[in-house]
């Protein structure tokens, strides 16, 4: 094989989204985050004797949303198996997983690149799970400490068929999952708290070759950078050692973010086997018809749809639709804002990516805490639409919102903003400037027309920015023409 | 107290002809008097007596049920809280459990008094009561024979007459055969009637909680207390408890029994054939019609069994592996050392046996060759009984095929230990209730004899057919009130 060969990757991601139930998937115990190590525990979470696994409903209902929404077949009955292996964390030495029969069966998820293509990706299947809980190897001195809060937390495990060829595709199908998933509410999508997590298994086969490589699989990588670099390492790896003739293994690496590379994690004695059979405890996953149409009836309007729309119906860019439909919220509070202000799309998506996206990210703040309503912020653009203040003065008005000085017209009325759209002041103003400034004058119709714009800036600093911009560029105009 | 049945007691507790008091310091002396017989693993004197008090108390003010005030133990199966639970395995030799399994909780409320916790197999696996950490148990009526498991401690405590009532569990026969090998009476449920919660795990689609106790009537009182649906368990079934009790007396003109040639087969002494043909002659005297039937797939119980058991046994006893409670060997050198070492002192050479075998069935590339043909043949067994309970009422054979065997006959041979289950298995592996009554006894060395279990099978849910038939050959017969020599 040559130097030249082209190669493609071939990437499959194994998503781990953590449902959003208050409970665990075989307990009752919180599935909060951030307690006190095993304060979140039940006697089933650490397998005391004689404890029994109850399935928790709002996780499988949260499982057939997503199935829902991907366009899956929900399977009507499907079967928890035990995966069984010796680790201190996994109190019971199995985990309760889904295995030949998984709930959501395949479906698909349409995903645009940051280049602007669309690819349609095949998820094979979501199953749910158990998590397991975490060892703290840094607490105690010479010991391992073990925290069994996570234990029991539901996962859906959502995997996509290997049709991702670079690093770029992957991270984008990530993020529209992760969007999906925050959108469907069925998870937090925290990465920090291990709420949305990744494997990918990545292998590389000369361009053409239909047969798939030897993969390797890179585990728990939480964040979308990492998934990128942990990916782009693996693929340049994979191809250096195939160009020096090595073999590649099918092993698990671990993704060191510290020295960007990948290492192979621990090798086991012998090869895994899970032992996979279904779980005695847990009768098969019945779900009925009347289940799937009452969850269809809640499920919202998708991204897709909802991106399309705002494209197609509401003539929004590309760009500012994509923004907006990045999560629920977001387009909601945008939704909101145009239902007070009809017709005013573009004006609206401006200032909600804006001026606002901007207050919040300055403040720290998910838009479902923004301190400025939909209605007020409606409020506010409508006297910008209606030419009572300009959109410079608009921002002013924003920020004194923002820090609680009241609605719109009463900060406009206080502080005496209303624009001066009344021909004959602003032509007084117009004339006075130009007798002041006689040179610039002369200069400006000697050809300079640059000063055009400090004619203006004269104008709005005798008028403290009141004047209404387009009308003062005709008058001025004329009268410098005259 | 011994000859009385839990009808008459709860009479002369309520007539305050007697006290719980007594009847439970009567019951710890006799314990105390038959300790030989290692019936027991915890005898919790303190917790029986403040029981009983609290019995009393409800007595006075008639807010009693029929097992209020009644002496009895429970398997150490069955987690108590507060009170160590063992499942007679070193183990769990100090585990003592934060919550009471739903049977306790139910008897708990009934205000039966737990004088404390009886001997079994280690995890229920055995069929002699030899694999106990806490020693074997002594059948009371030959003390040089085993009283059958893994439900032994519990049998034996009946037969002594330290309890009127023991619960077990019946995993493959582990209530029915050392109901049989000790003369008393054993009701294994339908799977799902009885709730598995707090009931240690051996395999857990064939663990079946259930009820050992003089007679059908008295079985049938305790059932009524323990049954009944428990969401903790997802395979406890939602379904209505038929009255038992009242459908004791229905006549049995017309029943019909079906007597399972199978079950006559080779490995099935003389002595304990010809009893049992004799009790189905008093069924017969009794209205009941028999009708000769075959189980076609009898024979593929056995192995189907202990190749579903042990793998589910063998992934149920993953948990205990030194790390969070439960026995942890000394100085572990690393992760790999902790689980070997605490597993293989943890744990006697029954149960290492059944998790390798366990273990082995589950493997890659072993998997379809015996998990998945043993849960073949389980469907095909089960379909038997589905067949045959479209023309008769009831199935009828010899529980065991032999009567008690001596402490140490077969325990050096495991193929020879299984062969005793060969007639209860299938009974597990097709989830029905069965219920193993005495059928009258075979002469040995002693004087006394060697009792012989009758077993009847019922359709799913149809318990109350079940204790009906029991009962009725019961009031026609003494085998059940026999006692074993002091």
């Amino acid at each position: 094989m040559t130097d030249s060969h082209p190669w493609q990757a071939v990437i499959g991601l194994e998503i781990h989204a953590q449902l959003s139930t208050t409970s665990k998937l075989f307990s009752d115990a919180s599935t909060a985050y951030g307690a006190d190590p095993n304060t979140q525990i039940s006697a089933v979470d650490v397998a005391l004797p004689g404890t029994l696994p109850v399935p928790n409903r709002a996780a499988r209902d949260k499982a057939i949303r997503f199935g829902l929404a991907i366009g899956a077949q929900i399977a009507r009955k499907s079967i928890f198996a035990r995966k069984n292996y010796f680790y201190p964390d996994l109190s019971k030495g199995y985990q309760i997983s889904q295995y030949e029969l998984p709930i959501v069966g395949s479906g698909k998820l349409v995903v645009r690149t940051d280049d602007g293509r669309t690819l349609e990706v095949e998820i094979q299947r979501a199953h749910l799970e158990e998590d397991a809980g975490k060892s703290l190897h840094d607490v105690f001195h010479a010991a391992t400490g073990i925290d069994f809060n996570r234990a029991g937390v539901p996962l859906l495990e959502i995997v996509s068929a290997p049709v991702l060829h670079s690093a770029q595709d992957a991270v984008a199908y990530m993020r529209t999952v992760h969007t999906l998933v925050r959108w469907l509410g069925i998870c937090d999508g925290n990465m920090q708290e291990g709420s949305f997590r990744c494997d990918a298994n990545v292998s590389v086969r000369p361009l053409g070759e239909t047969k798939l490589g030897t993969r390797t699989e890179i585990k728990n990588v939480n964040s979308f950078r990492f998934v990128e670099k942990a990916i782009e390492y693996e693929i340049e790896r994979q191809i250096r050692a195939l160009e020096n003739g090595e073999r590649l293994v099918q092993e698990t690496r671990l993704y060191d973010a510290a020295h960007h590379h990948t290492r192979p994690m621990r090798s086991k004695e012998d090869a895994d086997d899970y032992r996979y059979f279904p779980d005695p405890d847990l009768p098969p996953l019945m779900v009925t018809d009347t289940d799937i149409a009452t969850i269809r009836a809640g499920l919202p309007e998708l991204p897709q749809a909802r991106r399309q729309r705002y494209l197609e119906t509401l003539g929004l860019s590309d760009a500012d639709a994509a923004q907006l439909c990045a999560d629920k919220a977001t387009a909601d509070y945008f939704e909101a804002v145009l239902t007070a202000l009809p017709g005013q799309a573009k004006l609206c998506a401006n200032w909600v990516l804006g001026e606002l996206a901007a207050a919040l990210n300055a403040g720290g703040l998910a838009i479902e805490s923004s301190r400025v309503s939909a209605v007020a912020f409606a409020h506010l653009l409508r006297r910008v639409h209606d030419a009572t203040i300009s959109g410079k003065i608009a921002k002013d008005v924003f920020a004194a919102m923002w820090t609680g000085e009241g609605d719109a017209d009463a900060i406009i009325e206080t502080r005496g903003l209303t624009q001066i759209s009344d021909v004959g002041a602003l032509a007084a103003a117009v004339d006075a400037v130009l007798v002041e400034f006689p040179v610039q004058l002369a200069d400006y119709r000697g050809g300079n027309e640059k000063l055009l714009q400090f004619f203006v800036g004269q104008i709005m600093k005798r008028t403290r920015g009141q004047a209404n911009p387009q009308q003062l560029n005709t008058l001025l105009r004329e009268k410098l023409h005259s | 107290m011994r000859a009385e049945s839990i009808a008459q007691l709860a009479q002369a507790l309520r007539a305050r002809r007697i006290s719980s008091a007594e009847l439970t310091q009567q019951s710890l002396a006799a314990a105390h008097v038959h300790s030989h017989l290692n019936a027991l693993i915890t005898l919790d004197e303190t917790g029986a007596l403040a029981a009983a008090k609290r019995a009393d108390a409800a007595l006075t003010q008639a807010a009693s049920s029929a097992l209020t005030g009644i002496p009895f133990v429970h398997k150490d199966i069955f987690c108590t809280n507060g009170i160590r639970t063992t499942c007679a395995s070193r183990m769990l030799e100090n585990f003592v459990p934060p919550y009471d399994a739903h049977v306790v909780g139910q008897l708990n409320d009934a205000l039966a008094v737990s004088i404390g916790k009886a001997n079994m197999d280690e995890f229920a696996m055995g069929s002699s009561n030899e694999n106990s950490f806490f020693g074997p148990v002594k059948n009371p009526w030959d003390t040089a024979r085993v009283p059958g498991g893994s439900s032994g401690g519990s049998a034996a405590a009946v037969a002594a007459g330290i309890v009127t009532f023991a619960t077990g569990t019946d995993t493959g026969g582990s209530i029915r055969q050392p109901a049989a090998f000790c003369g008393i009476t054993g009701l294994k449920p339908t799977y799902g009637r009885v709730s598995r919660f707090g009931m240690i795990a051996y395999a857990s689609s064939l663990d079946c909680g259930g009820v050992l106790a003089r007679s059908a009537a008295d079985c049938a009182q305790v059932l009524a207390a323990i049954a009944g649906h428990d969401a903790r368990d997802a395979t406890s079934v939602d379904r209505p408890v038929d009255d038992c009790v009242a459908a004791l007396s229905t006549s049995l003109k017309g029943i019909r029994i079906g007597v399972a040639r199978e079950y006559f087969g080779a490995g099935v002494e003389d002595g304990v054939a010809a009893a049992t043909q004799a009790a189905l002659r008093e069924l017969e005297k009794l209205g009941a019609t028999l009708i000769d039937i075959s189980l076609p797939n009898a024979a593929l119980a056995i192995p189907a069994y202990y190749v579903i058991a042990p793998a589910e046994a063998s992934s149920n006893l993953s948990r205990y592996d030194g790390v969070r409670y439960g026995h942890r060997c000394a100085g572990p050198k690393s992760l790999e050392d902790l689980y070997t070492r605490s597993r293989s002192e943890g744990f006697g050479s029954e149960v290492q046996r059944r998790i390798l075998v366990g273990t082995y069935a589950l493997s890659a590339g072993y998997y379809d060759a015996y998990y998945l043909r043993a849960q073949r043949a389980r469907r095909v067994i089960a379909n038997d009984f589905t067949e045959a309970f479209a023309s008769v009422d009831l199935i009828a054979g010899p529980t065991a095929p032999t009567v008690a065997f001596k402490l140490g006959e077969k325990s050096g041979d495991p193929l020879a230990m299984y062969s005793a289950d060969v007639n209860t298995v299938a009974v597990n592996l097709a989830g029905l209730p069965a219920i193993s009554l005495p059928a009258g006894f075979v002469p040995n060395e002693s004087d006394n004899g060697l009792p012989v279990g009758l077993q009847l099978i019922a359709p799913a849910f149809a318990e109350a057919r079940l204790l009906n038939a029991a009962h009725q050959l019961q009031l026609a017969t003494d085998w059940h009130t026999r006692t074993p020599p002091p």
